[in-house]
C-alpha cells in the first residue's frame, strides 16, 4: 500500500454529540485505531450499528456506516457480509439494543459464525432515553434514574455468546482503550462471529458502575496508596481461553463460563474464549456453492449497460418446465 | 400548566389504571418516565412494568386488561410499527387497553418530531382512534377513550394520537379533574368473564376455517361501526360532570363557510389562527377538524361540509404511490351528498415536524377557489413549505448538487 493509513483516515467531521466523559469515546477511538493498525482502507470497512448512543458510532467513523433499526443491526450487518465477503463488518450497539430487544438476532447469529466483529457498549442503563435499567444491569441495583431497585436479573453477554455459538469471546473497558484495541483486532482477524462485550461507564445516568467504581478508588490499598482497580487482565494471570486442538473445546467453554460469572471485586477482561476449528459461514456456503467466495453476490452483474436487468425470466421459467 | 406528555401521565393517573406497560422512545418517555415515578411513590396504585420492547409491551398490555386490569401504554414512531402485529393481536382479543401514540414521523430517514405516519398506519388494526389538538384534549381523550373502550357494546383497544413536540412538550393551561368526578363519569372496569382463573375461558383461539373467522372480524367491525354512537352517548356524560364537550368532528367558522378546511391534531391551531385571519378580510372559510378517526366520522364530516364550494384537506402523512391517507376518505365520505363540493384538494405539510402558518392557509384557499373557477382539481397533492424553510432547502439541494426541479409541486408564500 502506497500511502499509510493513520487514525485522521477513520476520522469524520461530524460533531459528536456523546456526553462529556462517556465509555462511547473509548470505544470509538478503540475501533478507528484498530482499523489503522490493521491498515484497512476504509472503503473495505462497514460499521452497522442499531439504536441508543452506540448507534451513532457510524456516524462518528470514515467508513461505509449504517444505522439501523432498534436491535437488527445483527440482520443488516451479516446480510452485507455475505453479499460481499471481502469486507470488513463490524457492530456497534448497545446492551439494551443487542440483548433486549435484538436478544433473538444475537442468539441466531451465534449459530451461524459469520465473519463479522460485534462490540457491545454495556453500560448497564438505556443512555439515550434516560437510563431506564437495561438487560446487563444487575438485580438490586439502583441507578439513579430508577424509582426502585432493579426487578429483574441480569444476562451475562459472554455466557450467552458462547453457548450461542460466537466463536471469539472477549471482554474490554472502555477507558482502556490500548488494550481494547488489541482485543478488537484480534477480532476482526478470527474467522468467525467475534463478540466483544465492553465495559462502558454512562457517566451520565449509571452512578454505581462509574469510572471510580471500575478503578476502584474507594479501595486504597494501604501499602502503596493506590486504588486496587476491579478489572483486571485475564491473560496477566495466565488465563487463556485459546481452543488448540477441538478435543479441548468442552472443556475451554466449560472454563470460560465460569470465568465470566466473575463480578464484583473482580472483574475479568481479555479473551475468554477463542475456537478457530469451528468453520465460519462463508466456509459452509462455499462447501455447497464452490465459487462463492470468488464470485460473491455483490461481484455479480445485475444491470447491462443500459440499465436493464442481466436476468432473463425466460431462462429462470425454462428451468421449471416440464418437457 | 402541563406539557402533552403530563397530561396524559395525568389522564391515567386520574383514569386510576392498575397496569403500565412501557418501553422508552422519543418524544413520549415523559409520559412512561412520570408513570414509573408516581407508582415508587404510591401516588398511582398501579404496577408499572417496563419491557424489552414494544412487542412484548403491548402484548402484556392485552393479557393484563383480560384479567380486569384497567391498563395504559404508550409509545411512539418506531415503536408503533415494532408493536404492529401486537396490535391486531389485543384488538382481537378485545382487550381494551388504552394506548398514547405520540406522533412522530417514521424512519428512514429518522425524525424525531411530529407527523401522522405512524398513528394512521394503525387506522385498520382495530384500536378505535382520537386525535388530540390540546393538551386538554388530550387528557379528555383518555378519560372518555376508557369509558368507550371498556363499554360492553365495544370492548375495543383505544388510541389516543398527541403530536410529539407541538403538544408533548409545549405547556398549555390544563384542567385535572377532581377524584370524585371522574368516579361519577367512569365506572369502575370490569370484563366480562376475565382471565382471574375461576372458571375456563377460551381467548382468541386459532381458527382453521373462514367461517367462524369471518364472524369474529365481523363482530370487532361492528362493534367499532357502533363506537360513534356510544361516543355520543358518553361525551352527553362528560360534558355534564365536566362542562366539557367534544364531538366527533369540531365544526369551526363553518356556518356560511363558502370554502373548508379539513385537518386533525395539533396543527389545527395554526389552521384555525389562517381561518380567522381570512374571515377578517371577508373571505368566506371555515374548519372542520376530525377529532375521531376510527370509526371515521362519514356522516357528520358530510353534515359539516354541506354547502360548501370546495374543500382543502391539510394532512401530515405522505404515503407512496397514493399521498394523504386520509384524502380518500374524506372524498368518500362527500361522493354520496346530493350537492357534492365542487372540489376537494389535497394538500401535505408538517412533515417531520416541518412548519406551516397561517400564508398557507389563505394559500390553500386560493388553490380551491381556483379550482372551482377553472374545474380542475390537482391530481397529486401540494407539499406545502415556509418560504424560509423552502430557501434553506434550496441552498441545501444546490450544496448537494441537486436540481431544485427533485421537489416536485411545492408551493412556498
Amino acid at each position: 500500500m502506497a500511502v499509510k493509513l493513520s487514525l485522521a483516515n477513520y476520522r469524520t467531521d461530524l460533531h459528536n454529540d456523546w456526553c462529556p466523559g462517556c465509555g462511547d469515546f473509548g470505544i470509538l477511538s478503540a475501533i478507528q485505531m484498530a482499523l489503522a493498525d490493521l491498515q484497512i482502507e476504509p472503503h473495505r470497512v462497514a460499521v452497522f450499528s442499531g439504536i441508543g448512543c452506540s448507534g451513532k458510532t457510524p456516524h462518528y467513523i470514515n467508513t461505509y456506516g449504517i444505522h439501523t433499526l432498534h436491535g437488527r443491526a445483527l440482520p443488516y450487518a451479516i446480510g452485507a457480509k455475505l453479499a460481499n465477503p471481502e469486507l470488513t463488518v463490524l457492530i456497534a450497539g448497545g446492551d439494551g439494543d443487542g440483548l433486549g430487544i435484538g436478544v433473538g438476532h444475537f442468539v441466531s447469529a451465534g449459530r451461524r459464525n459469520v465473519d463479522i466483529t460485534y462490540v457491545l457498549y454495556d453500560n448497564g442503563v438505556y443512555g439515550l432515553t434516560k437510563g431506564q435499567a437495561s438487560p446487563t444491569l444487575q438485580r438490586g441495583l439502583k441507578p439513579k434514574s430508577l424509582p426502585k431497585p432493579n426487578i429483574n436479573d441480569a444476562v451475562n453477554p459472554i455466557a450467552i455468546a458462547i453457548c450461542s455459538g460466537y466463536t471469539f469471546v472477549a471482554r474490554g473497558y472502555a477507558y482502556d482503550t490500548k488494550h481494547l484495541k488489541e482485543l478488537i483486532k484480534k477480532g476482526i482477524q478470527h474467522k468467525g462471529s467475534a463478540f466483544i462485550d465492553v465495559l462502558q461507564p454512562c457517566p451520565t445516568y449509571n452512578d454505581i458502575a462509574t469510572k471510580e467504581w471500575f478503578g476502584g478508588e474507594d479501595r486504597i490499598d494501604p501499602a502503596t496508596k493506590k486504588p486496587i482497580p476491579r478489572v483486571y487482565k485475564m491473560e496477566d494471570e495466565g488465563y487463556d481461553g485459546e481452543v488448540r486442538d477441538p478435543s479441548e473445546a468442552a472443556e475451554k467453554i466449560q472454563a470460560a463460563i465460569m470465568k465470566s460469572f466473575e463480578w464484583g471485586d473482580r472483574i475479568p477482561i481479555g479473551v475468554f474464549y477463542r475456537n478457530p476449528h469451528i468453520p465460519s459461514y462463508e466456509e459452509r456456503i462455499s462447501s455447497r456453492i464452490p465459487e462463492y467466495l470468488e464470485n460473491y453476490p455483490a461481484k455479480q452483474v445485475i444491470m447491462d449497460a443500459n440499465n436493464h436487468p442481466t436476468a432473463r425470466i425466460e431462462d429462470i421459467l425454462n428451468e421449471f418446465r416440464i418437457l | 400548566m402541563l406539557t402533552g406528555n403530563m397530561s396524559a401521565a395525568w389522564g391515567a393517573r386520574v383514569a386510576d389504571v392498575d397496569y403500565v406497560a412501557a418501553y422508552p422512545i422519543t418524544p413520549q418517555s415523559e409520559i412512561v418516565e412520570t408513570l414509573s415515578k408516581w407508582t415508587s411513590t404510591g401516588e398511582l396504585n398501579a404496577k408499572f412494568v417496563n419491557f424489552e420492547s414494544e412487542h412484548s409491551m403491548i402484548t402484556a398490555a392485552g393479557a393484563a386488561s383480560l384479567t380486569g386490569a384497567r391498563v395504559f401504554t404508550a409509545t411512539s414512531s418506531q415503536g408503533l410499527f415494532y408493536a404492529f402485529e401486537a396490535l391486531y393481536t389485543v384488538a382481537g382479543w378485545r382487550a381494551p387497553i388504552l394506548l398514547v401514540n405520540v406522533a412522530r414521523g417514521v424512519g428512514m430517514p429518522m425524525v424525531l418530531q411530529v407527523e401522522h405516519g405512524d398513528v394512521l398506519a394503525a387506522r385498520d388494526s382495530g384500536f378505535l382512534q382520537l386525535h388530540a389538538e390540546t393538551c386538554q384534549e388530550t387528557l379528555d381523550f383518555i378519560l372518555i377513550g376508557y369509558r368507550l373502550a371498556e363499554d360492553r357494546r365495544i370492548l375495543l383497544p383505544v388510541m389516543v394520537n398527541m403530536d410529539g413536540f407541538t403538544l408533548s412538550f409545549a405547556r398549555e393551561p390544563v384542567e385535572i379533574p377532581d377524584k370524585s368526578q371522574v368516579e361519577d363519569f367512569l365506572p369502575r372496569y370490569s370484563y366480562p368473564r376475565p382471565l382471574t382463573g375461576d372458571e375456563q375461558v377460551a381467548y382468541a383461539p386459532t381458527m382453521t376455517e373462514g367461517v367462524p373467522y369471518t364472524f369474529f372480524k365481523y363482530q370487532m367491525y361492528a362493534a367499532s361501526i357502533e363506537a360513534k354512537h356510544v361516543f355520543k352517548q358518553i361525551v352527553r356524560d362528560f360534558s355534564r360532570v365536566f362542562g366539557r364537550g367534544y364531538d366527533v368532528l369540531e365544526s369551526f367558522m363553518m356556518d356560511d363557510a363558502e370554502y373548508a378546511v379539513v385537518c386533525s391534531n395539533s396543527y389545527s391551531s395554526i389552521i384555525r389562527a389562517g381561518v380567522k385571519a381570512l374571515r377578517r378580510r371577508g373571505v368566506k372559510v371555515g374548519m372542520a377538524r376530525l377529532r375521531m378517526i376510527r370509526p371515521f366520522p362519514r356522516e357528520e364530516l358530510a353534515k359539516a361540509l354541506e354547502g360548501v364550494e370546495a374543500v382543502a384537506v391539510f394532512e401530515q402523512n405522505l404515503a407512496p404511490g397514493r399521498g394523504g391517507a386520509l384524502y380518500p376518505e374524506i372524498v368518500e365520505a362527500l361522493y354520496h351528498m346530493p350537492e357534492k363540493p365542487k372540489a376537494v384538494v389535497p394538500f401535505i405539510g408538517g412533515l417531520g415536524g416541518a412548519n406551516i402558518g397561517p400564508e398557507e392557509v389563505a394559500y390553500m384557499v386560493r388553490v380551491c377557489e381556483k379550482a372551482v373557477k377553472t374545474g380542475i382539481v390537482p391530481q397529486h397533492p401540494t407539499l406545502l413549505l415556509r418560504e424560509d424553510d423552502w430557501s434553506k432547502l434550496r441552498e441545501s439541494l444546490k450544496v448537494s448538487g441537486l436540481p431544485v426541479e427533485k421537489m416536485g409541486v411545492v408551493h412556498h408564500v
